[in-house]
């Protein structure tokens, strides 16, 4: 195979700290490069170098066997090579076609160039597979379709090499598949990808070869027919991981029981006629694709939100009106949905956040004024039990990456031997080492009897974690399984919403 | 060229920014002065010796501080919380006003009476910016709008009063309010100066005020709910109970400043006692980076030039409202600098 891209010895430094040691990798033509590695491995600062936005302080790239010039984007777009951004770039108010032609058309031509650019952009949609509407407002499309005005607008500038970063963090499972399958038809026209992952079962799936990074090294390099999964997990990670196993044991009374709720925002039913019950020492798993009223669900046993009818009662005390605060101090913890929006405080200190949600209890504060010292320590003690790396009570939150901000979240609402826990996608872009840190912390509690619920958008977890799964679809829930007897086609039926209502039956 | 958000915003230059913003709104003015016909230099020394060239200047410039310092700190705890307070100034009237009314006709010993009228202006404050705040977490109602415009209608107000049930009929009709009772003006600091003890009151307020921000539960409730509302409430902190919180503290904060300002200085309220206390608060504020030491130290900044400027003006015939210029565009600068200290420049 002829290289298409070759970067060679790179090397960038951020302080004392080394995003990319030495960094080579070749891609040939018409190949899928999967680039796999934990969450600060180096994966996006070496693409950013590939790309132009950082310099390099060592090292070449060659694109088509010509080098670059460092730290100018515009090279590295005039030499073919696109990159597709896991946040999208993309200006809500005006149309694709707008987009599209965006950055590579004068401005002031825009509307005269408008007819040759909608042609262009046409000629390419069919050419490669990617069918869109060149005048529909970016704003009114779906996140799958968004993805794919930003491939387009790099093939529009005559990409050859495609990088993607992390593509699929945005998307549902069955968008995923389909995207991966457009990629496969784009290296038939010619095209050479690079995607960035972190997800190993995408990677087994998608790539032709799999480079690894770990701690800005290259660590590995392997065709992706000749490994495993768990050779790439174990590359990537540096040890051998494995997610832990749920066993079984004995399930005790009911904890959380939820009664025909239902949820309302301005006047509309986002949850409806919702019925569960949590048990002691038991995971109920609650499975659907995102958008199907998880949120609401997450705010309703997270106090945030109160039942507009029906009943929620935690060991039989009515907690639908009690709000965030009443819920922590019935000994409710919760893992919320966004850690940065929701879970901490960036700008507070790990210690700060570490007793936020109970700093009115005699533990931490006296007569109004915070005991500092005992929150510090505290905070030291969730720091060591829950192996939360890079921090001291006194560091800045959001300094931490975001599988030890989880950790620390999971730690303060673990640390008080809750009865009911709310897991609301714990592990959500977390890499394969904090995903299994936070899956054992899980079971841990369940084991000492906490009821806990989880919802979750990936079929593996709740599988391995829940003891029952009941699918959401519409703000309305399905029967329970025994996730024993649940395999991937009878959960994924539920959550297309097959499932019998034979509820008022029963 | 990007801008790069920083790990820390290191301490170097956390100091460096309000000087750095100083230096550049000095640079930016000088050009007026110089404008004006006047070497800038020469302005600025005029105005250094008449803030503090002797010790009744010190004294003076330091009597024009305590009030700033107490709108500094009101606008500095609203402002940590995102509870935008433009009507210091309004709070001022409304705290001096109170404290004049009730300190005409109160009737108990000086040592008492004080503490009262000071409680009575801190009241007063705190309920004229509990309202808007109320408004805010009820309707929606943008605060920013609602407290500048009530300084106008206080201001009209307090007018109204002393043309009219509060006059003062021994003023041969200059128009002021009675003036409070001189068993409850506040002692000299220094003597035969204007320099009262009402200087004290305000820095113990800035240590009481750092104590309330920097130790107690609702300090760190209230900055957690201006770092992330949504976070706040997730862990429980009820939102509308630290902002109603803090809109007492900044109201009363500024209340005081126009109870200490009746008490210390002009006895009676006239509609021009304050050149503007409650707006250069906002900049005293800034320039501190809303930390209740820095408030000090800024206020006694500005009270420098505002001082400074009445004598610069003298010697040089620049106009005294230089001052008015160079403390808005401190505010300008400090905000530029501000950005600098929370991100980087890279190319």
């Amino acid at each position: 195979m002829t290289p298409v891209l070759e970067l060679e010895g790179i090397t960038k430094r951020f302080g004392a700290m080394t995003a990319n040691d030495d960094v080579s990798l070749t891609l040939g033509q018409g190949e899928i490069l999967a680039l796999l590695g934990e969450n600060g491995a180096g994966k996006t600062t070496l693409m950013n170098i590939l790309f132009g936005h950082y310099a390099a302080d060592e090292g070449t790239v060659r694109v088509f066997g010509e080098e670059l010039p460092t730290g100018r984007p515009r090279a590295a777009i005039d030499a073919g090579v696109g990159m597709v951004h896991q946040h999208f770039t993309l200006a809500g108010n005006l149309t694709v076609l707008e987009n599209v032609m965006l950055g590579s058309e004068p401005l002031a031509s825009l509307r005269s160039a408008r007819g040759a650019g909608r042609r262009k952009l046409m000629q390419i949609a069919e050419r490669f597979g990617l069918p869109v509407t060149p005048d529909a407002r970016v704003s009114q499309l779906s996140v799958g379709e968004r993805q794919r005005v930003e491939i387009l607008k790099a093939l529009y500038r005559d990409a050859r090499v495609l990088i993607l970063d992390e593509p699929t963090a945005v998307l549902a499972r069955p968008e995923a598949q389909r995207l991966f399958e457009t990629l496969r038809d784009m290296t038939k026209e010619g095209l050479s990808l690079i995607f960035i992952s972190h997800k190993l079962h995408e990677v087994m799936a998608a790539s032709d070869r799999v480079a690894v990074l770990r701690a800005g090294q290259m660590v590995a390099e392997r065709k992706t027919a000749d490994t495993t999964a768990d050779e790439l997990a174990e590359l990537m990670v540096g040890r051998k991981v494995e997610r832990p196993v749920r066993r079984g044991h004995l399930i005790g009374s009911p904890v959380l029981v939820a009664e025909n709720v239902r949820v309302e925002d301005k006047g509309e039913a986002r949850l409806d006629d919702v019925s569960f019950a949590v048990h002691e020492g038991e995971v109920l798993g609650i499975v659907g694709v995102s958008g199907n009223g998880q949120a609401d669900l997450g705010a309703l046993l997270s106090g945030l939100k109160t039942p507009a009818s029906g009943t929620l009662t935690l060991a039989g005390q009515d907690v639908g009106q009690i709000g965030p605060r009443g819920m922590i101090r019935a000994g409710v913890g919760r893992v919320p949905e966004d850690r940065h929006a929701e879970g901490a405080v960036g700008e507070l200190s790990v210690w700060e956040n570490a007793v936020l949600e109970r700093l009115r209890s005699p533990d931490f504060s006296r007569r109004g004024f915070v005991r500092t010292a005992a929150c510090k320590s505290y905070a030291a003690e969730l720091i060591e039990r829950f192996d939360i790396r890079g921090a001291t009570p006194d560091t800045r939150t959001r300094l931490l990456s975001g599988g030890n901000m989880q950790k620390l979240i999971l730690g303060r609402c673990l640390s008080i031997g809750p009865r009911f826990v709310l897991a609301n996608q714990p592990t959500r872009g977390l890499d394969e080492g904090a995903i299994s840190a936070v899956h054992a912390e899980l079971l841990a509690a369940r084991s000492k009897g906490a009821a806990i619920l989880l919802i979750s958008e990936e079929l593996e977890e709740a599988v391995a974690l829940s003891d029952r799964i009941q699918a959401i679809v519409k703000g309305r829930l399905s029967q329970p399984v025994a996730a024993d007897d649940a395999d991937a086609r009878k959960l994924g039926l539920m959550m297309a919403g097959v499932w019998k209502e034979d509820h008022h039956a029963a | 060229m990007r801008l790069e958000r920083r790990a820390h915003a290191p301490l170097h230059l956390i100091v460096i920014a309000p000087l750095a913003a100083i230096v550049a709104a000095l640079f930016l003015a000088g050009g007026l002065i110089a404008a004006a016909g006047v070497n800038p230099f020469g302005a600025y020394a005029e105005m250094l010796r008449g803030a503090l060239g002797s010790r009744l200047s010190v004294t003076e410039m330091l009597t024009r501080a305590t009030p700033l310092i107490l709108t500094g700190l009101a606008a500095a705890v609203a402002f940590r919380a995102r509870l935008w307070n433009i009507g210091g100034e309004g709070q001022f009237f409304v705290g001096a006003l109170i404290t004049a009314w009730i300190g005409h006709s109160l009737s108990v010993p000086g040592p008492l009476g004080i503490p009262i009228l000071m409680l009575a202006g801190m009241a007063a404050g705190a309920l004229l910016l509990a309202v808007p705040a109320y408004l805010r977490l009820r309707f929606s109602v943008d605060e920013v709008v609602t407290t500048l415009l009530l300084n106008f209608i206080v201001i009209l107000f307090v007018g109204m009063m002393i043309e009219g049930p509060l006059r003062d009929p021994l003023a041969f009709g200059w128009p002021s309010s009675v003036p409070v009772d001189g068993d409850f003006r506040l002692p000299d600091l220094v003597p035969r100066t204007r320099l009262h003890i009402g200087f004290l009151i305000a820095l113990a307020a800035a240590g009481a005020v750092w104590l309330i921000l920097a130790r107690t539960v609702f300090g760190a409730e209230t900055r957690a709910a201006g770092l992330n509302a949504t976070a706040a409430s997730f862990a429980g902190i009820s939102l509308p109970r630290t902002l109603m919180g803090v809109a007492m503290l900044s109201g009363a904060l500024a209340g005081l400043a126009g109870s200490v300002e009746v008490l210390g200085v002009t006895a009676g309220v006239t509609t021009t006692m304050s050149p503007g206390f409650g707006y250069a608060g906002i900049v005293v504020a800034m320039l501190a980076a809303l930390h209740p030491a820095g408030v000090v130290a800024a206020a006694v900044f500005v009270a420098t030039v505002f001082v400074g400027a009445d004598a610069m003006s003298r010697a040089t015939g620049v106009p005294s409202f230089i001052a008015d210029v160079v403390v808005a565009l401190c505010l300008l600068t400090m905000v530029v600098a501000l950005m600098f200290t929370t991100y980087r420049v890279r190319r």
